[in-house]
Formats: C-alpha cells, sequence, structure tokens
C-alpha cells in the first residue's frame, strides 16, 4: 500500500455514511448490513497494511498531504493525514473494534426502522474519529473532535421520541461544548506562540518556545486538558457520560468505551512534549484522573442498571488513564486505553446481548443465573469482568492497570496518595464488577419470563468471542519487567513507544523490582479478595444483600443519586442560567432590547410617512409652486451664495 | 443690433408669466399653453447667447428643445384626451389623483 492511499481509510466511512443514509431506506436492512460493517472492516484490513507499512518507514511516520486547506498570510493549514506509532494503534484499535461492534449491531438493532439511519450515523462516527487521529494539525484534529461530538449527539438521541435520550444528547453536546472551548482557546493561544498549527512543530519546538514550568505553558496545557476532560468525561464534565447510555448499546460500546472517549487521552498523548513542561498541569491531570476513577469507582457500586455500571466504570476507567499521563506514563496510559478498548466493548456488548435477550430490561435486580440460559454470553462477559478487575498473570486488565499503579507510585511525578488511591478504586471495580456478574449471570433466577430468553444469533456472540480474546491477549503485548524479565519475555509495548514521547524530567524516582512485585502482589490480593465478596455477596446471599439494598441506608442512597452531582448542576448552573436566560436575555434584552429597536425604527419610519405625505394633496399647482420655489432656492443659492 | 440685456428681459418676462400661469390658470390646456410659453422664454435666451456670443450650440440646444416640447405635447394631449373622456372635465382642481 502506498502512502498516497493513506485517505483511502477515511473515505471508506464515509462513502458508506453516504450510501447508508442517501440509498439505505430504499435499498433495505441486507443491502445495509452488509455495506455498513463492509466498510469499516475494509478501512480496518487497510489500516493494518498502513501500520506495518509505518512499521518500517524511516522515522516510524508516514503521512500524506492531500490539499491545502487554509493559506492565509502565515497561517497554512495543509490537509495531511499522519500514521506514526500512536495515531497507528488508535488506527487499529477504531477500525478492529469498530467493525466488531458493527458486526454486533447488525443483530442488535435488526427490525429497528432506523436501521439505515443508526449504521450511517456509526459510518459517520468512524470517519470522524478517523480524521481525528490521522490529522497532524490541530484543526484538522478539531474538525474530528467536533464531528465524534456531533455523531455521539446523533446516536445518544437515537431514540429522540423519547424525552430522555433527547435530553441525554442534548446533555452530552452542551457538555462537550465546554470543553471544546478550551480547546479552541488553546489552540489559538498555540499558533500565536509557535506560528504553527502543525502537532509535530509545536511538539519538537516546545521546549525552546516555551519555558519549563512558566504560566504560559501551564495554561495552555490547562486548556488542552479542559477540552481532553470534556470528550474523556473527567470530573466535573463527566456528567454527560452516565446519560449516554440512553442511546443504543452498541453505541455505548463503540462511542462511550472504546474509541470516542478515548480522543482526549489522544489529545494528552499527542501534545506530551508540551505538557511535561508543565508540572503543574501534569499534577492536575494526575488529581483529576485519580479523583475521577474513585468517585466514578464508589458510585458504580450502587446502580442496579447493568449499563450504568459499566457506564461509570468507563468514566472509571479513564481516569485511570488520565491518572498515567499526570504521572508521565503515556505510553502506559495509551496501553490502558487500548486493553480497556477491547474489554469495556465486550462488556458492553454483551450486556448487550443480555437486554436484547430480555426484551429491553436492564435493571440487574430483574436477571440472574443467566449464565445458563446464555453461556456464551455469561462466559464472554465473565472473561471481560475478569479484565477489568485485573485478574493476576492472565487478562489484560492486570498489565495494562498494574503498569498505572506501579508508575503512579514510581514515577517523579506519582506519589504514594495517587497509589493508593488508584488501589482503593482496583479493589472497588473488582467488587462492583463481580456484583453485577453474580447479580446478572449467577445465583437464582428473578426473571420474569425465563421460558422466553434464549442466546443472542452468531452475528452477536461472534463480537464477543473476538473481544473476549484480545481482552485476554490484549494484555500480554505489555508483560513488565519485573514478570517477564526473568523468562525473556520483553514488555513489547513499551519497546513500540521507546522514544515517542516526552519524559518528565528525572527526579526522585523509587522503588524497585521487589517492591514492584510486593505492591502487584497486594494489589492482586486485595483484587481478588473484592471479587469473591462481590460475588459471593450477590449470587449467595443475594436476598440479604437486596433486602439491605431496599432499606435504603444513607451512604447507599447518596450513591445511588450520584452524590446529587446532577442535582447540584441543576441549581448551581441550570437554574441560574434559565433564569437568566429568560428572564433578562429574552424578555428584557431581546423583547425589549432589540425587539424594541427595530420597532422603534418601524414606527418612526411610519410617523415621518405620515408627516409627509400631508404635502401629498393631489393639488397641482401647490406641486408646481414647491418645484418653482425649489428652483428659484438653488437658483439663488448659486448666484448669491458660490463665487 | 438688439442689445442682450432687452432679449433677456423679454425672455424672462415670457418665462414669468409661463410660471404664473402654470400656477394660477385651471384649465389643463392652458396650463399647457403655459409651459410651451416658458420653454419658448428659454429659447430666447438661448439664441440671444448664441448670437453674442458666435456659437452655434445655444441653436442646436433649441432644436433639441423644440422637439422635446413636440413631443410632450403629444404626449400631455393625449393624456389629457383620456381625461377628458373619463372625467368630463379639465380643471386641475378636480384632476386630483397624484396623492396617497
Amino acid at each position: 500500500m502506498m502512502n498516497d492511499s493513506l485517505w483511502i481509510i477515511p473515505a471508506l466511512p464515509l462513502a458508506g455514511f453516504l450510501l447508508n443514509g442517501l440509498l439505505g431506506r430504499k435499498l433495505g436492512p441486507v443491502f445495509v448490513s452488509l455495506l455498513g460493517p463492509g466498510v469499516v472492516g475494509a478501512a480496518f484490513v487497510l489500516s493494518i497494511m498502513a501500520f506495518n507499512r509505518m512499521l518500517q518507514a524511516p522515522g516510524l511516520t508516514i503521512s500524506q498531504t492531500l490539499f491545502t486547506w487554509i493559506q492565509s498570510g502565515n497561517l497554512n493549514v495543509p490537509v495531511t493525514l499522519l500514521v506514526d506509532r500512536l495515531s497507528g494503534l488508535y488506527l487499529l484499535i477504531i477500525t478492529g473494534i469498530g467493525f466488531v461492534i458493527h458486526l454486533f449491531a447488525v443483530g442488535y438493532m435488526r427490525g429497528e426502522a432506523g436501521f439505515w439511519r443508526f449504521f450511517a450515523y456509526l459510518n459517520l462516527f468512524i470517519f470522524f474519529m478517523l480524521i481525528l487521529v490521522m490529522a497532524s494539525s490541530l484543526l484538522l484534529l478539531f474538525v474530528g473532535w467536533e464531528g465524534v461530538g456531533l455523531c455521539s449527539y446523533l446516536l445518544i438521541g437515537y431514540y429522540f421520541e423519547k424525552d430522555s435520550a433527547a435530553a441525554a444528547a442534548k446533555k452530552a453536546f452542551v457538555v462537550n461544548r465546554i470543553g471544546d472551548f478550551g480547546f479552541i482557546v488553546a489552540s489559538l493561544m498555540l499558533f500565536w506562540l509557535f506560528g504553527t498549527l502543525e502537532m509535530a512543530g509545536i511538539n519538537q519546538q516546545a521546549s525552546v518556545v516555551l519555558g519549563a514550568g512558566s504560566l504560559m505553558v501551564t495554561t495552555v496545557t490547562l486548556l488542552l486538558f479542559v477540552g481532553a476532560a470534556g470528550k474523556s468525561a473527567q470530573i466535573p464534565l463527566y456528567v454527560w457520560l452516565p446519560d449516554a447510555m440512553e442511546g443504543p448499546t452498541p453505541v455505548s460500546a463503540l462511542i462511550h468505551a472504546a474509541t470516542m472517549v478515548t480522543a482526549g487521552l489522544y489529545l494528552l498523548a499527542r501534545m506530551s512534549h508540551l505538557f511535561v513542561l508543565s508540572p503543574a498541569t501534569l499534577a492536575v491531570v494526575a488529581a483529576v484522573g485519580a479523583a475521577t476513577a474513585l468517585f466514578s469507582a464508589t458510585i458504580a457500586l450502587a446502580q442496579n442498571d447493568i449499563k450504568r455500571v459499566l457506564a461509570y466504570s468507563t468514566c472509571s476507567q479513564l481516569g485511570y488513564m488520565f491518572l498515567a499521563m499526570g504521572v508521565g506514563a503515556f505510553g502506559a496510559g495509551v496501553f490502558h486505553v487500548m486493553t480497556h478498548a477491547f474489554f469495556k466493548a465486550l462488556l458492553f456488548l454483551a450486556a448487550g446481548s443480555v437486554i436484547t435477550a430480555l426484551h429491553h430490561e436492564q435493571d440487574m435486580r430483574k436477571m440472574g443465573g443467566l449464565a445458563k440460559k446464555m453461556p456464551i454470553t455469561g462466559f464472554t462477559f465473565l472473561i471481560g469482568a475478569l479484565a477489568i478487575s485485573g485478574f493476576p498473570l492472565i487478562f489484560s486488565g492486570f498489565f495494562s492497570k498494574d503498569e498505572i499503579l506501579w508508575q503512579a507510585f514510581s514515577s517523579p511525578a506519582g506519589s504514594t496518595l495517587l497509589w493508593l488511591v488508584g488501589l482503593i478504586t482496583a479493589v472497588l471495580t473488582a467488587f462492583y464488577m463481580f456484583r453485577a456478574v453474580g447479580m446478572a449471570f449467577f445465583g437464582a433466577s428473578r426473571l420474569e419470563h425465563p421460558e422466553h430468553v434464549h442466546e443472542s444469533p452468531w452475528v452477536m456472540t461472534l463480537p464477543l468471542m473476538i473481544l473476549a480474546f484480545l481482552s485476554v491477549t490484549g494484555g500480554w503485548l505489555g508483560i513488565p519487567h519485573s514478570l517477564g524479565g526473568g523468562l525473556g519475555i520483553t514488555n513489547r509495548m513499551e519497546h513500540y513507544f521507546e522514544g515517542f514521547f516526552a519524559q518528565v524530567p528525572a527526579g526522585a524516582g523509587h522503588g524497585d523490582t521487589g517492591t514492584e512485585l510486593g505492591l502487584m502482589a497486594l494489589t492482586t490480593v486485595l483484587a481478588l479478595g473484592a471479587m469473591a465478596l462481590g460475588y459471593r455477596m450477590f449470587t449467595v446471599n443475594r436476598e440479604r444483600a437486596l433486602a439491605w439494598d431496599q432499606t435504603d441506608p444513607m451512604v447507599w442512597k447518596v450513591l445511588r443519586n450520584k452524590y446529587y452531582v446532577d442535582e447540584l448542576y441543576n441549581l448551581v448552573v441550570w437554574r441560574p442560567l434559565h433564569w437568566v436566560s429568560d428572564k433578562v436575555l429574552w424578555k428584557t434584552v431581546d423583547v425589549k432590547g432589540i425587539d424594541g429597536t427595530v420597532n422603534g425604527a418601524a414606527r418612526a419610519a411610519r410617523g415621518m410617512g405620515w408627516v409627509l405625505r400631508l404635502a401629498q394633496n393631489g393639488m397641482i399647482e401647490i406641486y408646481a409652486v414647491s418645484m418653482v420655489a425649489g428652483a428659484v432656492l438653488v437658483v439663488g443659492y448659486l448666484v448669491f451664495l458660490t463665487e | 443690433m438688439i442689445p442682450l440685456g432687452h432679449i433677456l428681459i423679454l425672455s424672462g418676462l415670457l418665462f414669468s408669466i409661463g410660471v404664473a400661469g402654470v400656477i394660477l390658470r385651471r384649465n389643463a390646456i392652458v396650463v399647457f399653453l403655459n409651459i410651451e410659453l416658458m420653454l419658448n422664454g428659454v429659447n430666447l435666451a438661448f439664441i440671444g447667447f448664441a448670437t453674442r456670443m458666435d456659437s452655434m450650440v445655444g441653436v442646436i440646444f433649441v432644436f433639441f428643445v423644440l422637439v422635446v416640447a413636440a413631443a410632450e405635447a403629444v404626449v400631455g394631449l393625449a393624456i389629457m384626451l383620456e381625461i377628458f373622456r373619463n372625467k368630463e372635465t379639465l380643471s386641475v382642481d378636480e384632476i386630483n389623483l397624484l396623492k396617497w
């Protein structure tokens, strides 16, 4: 594959969007279900080819400039597609997992009236996501950035006739706009500082143009982080993600677990040379990440909707990734992005399979014992849960999460406190995941119509099996030295990203292999204990746990209601804003000010006309006299007042 | 040779009589005649200046004025004919349609 055919990768999903969108309704669901996943699958094949070429290319980078988009003064924005180690990995994740999810959606969305519309949106989403990661300049990246925001709005609001879905879509859009504000301002500042929007150039010049730790670099990176936090659902902009579960389940898997929310992390990883210049920003990133991880994990403990558990767990895992990047471990963060994409897509799709089988029942209290009815779904969900909980030595989540915890502990930018928060989160994660596993798949059945529940068709279970395989093996790419070193296994992930990301300034990093293994063992033991506890509490002692749940103890109630953050936002942000918009902006400024001015101008013109028309009385003599008088005045002026 | 001043006074008188007639008379045809009088007053001034300055420009201008006046007479009389057919009068007091 030649460099000059990189454009085909994003062009395929775009073509899929256009064909599905324009012709899909006429040509019917068979056509759509072939074309929708087909274009993404083809893009995946091309991505693999591009990835291999990139690995052999000098500088491990290939790019293609399509055309000059903007040329004005010293602003020059070419549309350049770029595949390097970071975007190459993202390409594989997006198209690969995207394809699997498209496949699943064929089964999940069967019989929906908007089948073609759904696949058109999904294809469009993949297109924008590819633009986002392949862009070489911040401006083109922003196109993809906004595009995925748009698609997420369309897909969350897919069931737009439902009020809650429409509201969730709007919420996602508006909250993302807040983040975009940070992104735009940061882009403008970067252009002002560097005279270019090319990210490679900015990274290269970063330490020359900006002093390490200067106020400017801190401001810029914090603004970029605001953008990233909006897209990647971090405190305080995380509120849209759990509500986004209103969309169909494949959407949750694709957008809100595996790909779109990782865009913020992509931005941080991409601009790593800028971020390491500001220790203050890194500290903020790590703190926000750790806080989000812990905060969302506690909320997930008390949710009974299976998708909401997964949604909060996504927030929490994203917090982990930000924690990694905040301590300067960009590679570990991206590694977790990858493994998380595998197992979170798996968990969401398995949940989707359950939801279809139960005719859109999402309350875990009404499930139970499903593993017997749906063995493949149950087994793969279990694998996903083991992966996310970090079951040792086999599952991918163990390796990536452990890497992050170790980095949080040992990196010069890390601290014991960050590590401890990460550890607690890991334990909570193990607990709530196995609470979900126990409630939904094991123990006594609490189904209303157990005889109607069947395993899903192959088009849905095949994606589950593929993702389950990846959830297990994906982590083997990053086996840490402390474990694999003795056996001659290299950490391929570390090797892969060698020299790609910026390094935090070396400092008092601490910890040796012994400590690493010790901490690893501690995390593992605690996580295993939490898994066992969660499982036991909600299978064997389920009735007691649910009875306790019914009594609604204080702490539980706060968690169930998500710390009343939505209510708080409602009170602090929404109500004042609504009041100002309604009473001040609408009824005063608009109605009285703007409308008043416009109507006033019209009234003034009419009034003047009313006065002037008195002169038009139809008497020709009067007209003639006026004319003569005017002529006399003009002549008089010319004769007497000019030289 | 008649002095230019006399010619201009005559021209001014003709023009003023025309203006007064246009403003004061009621009959549309008389008003029209008065307009012709004004035009001819101006023509006289043109001729006077042309003779004095020994230039053909003024003479040519007079021809233009005559042609335009002839065209105007055609249009004007046609309008008046139509008005008379409709309103049975040519008194400008009663032809006051030119208003809001």
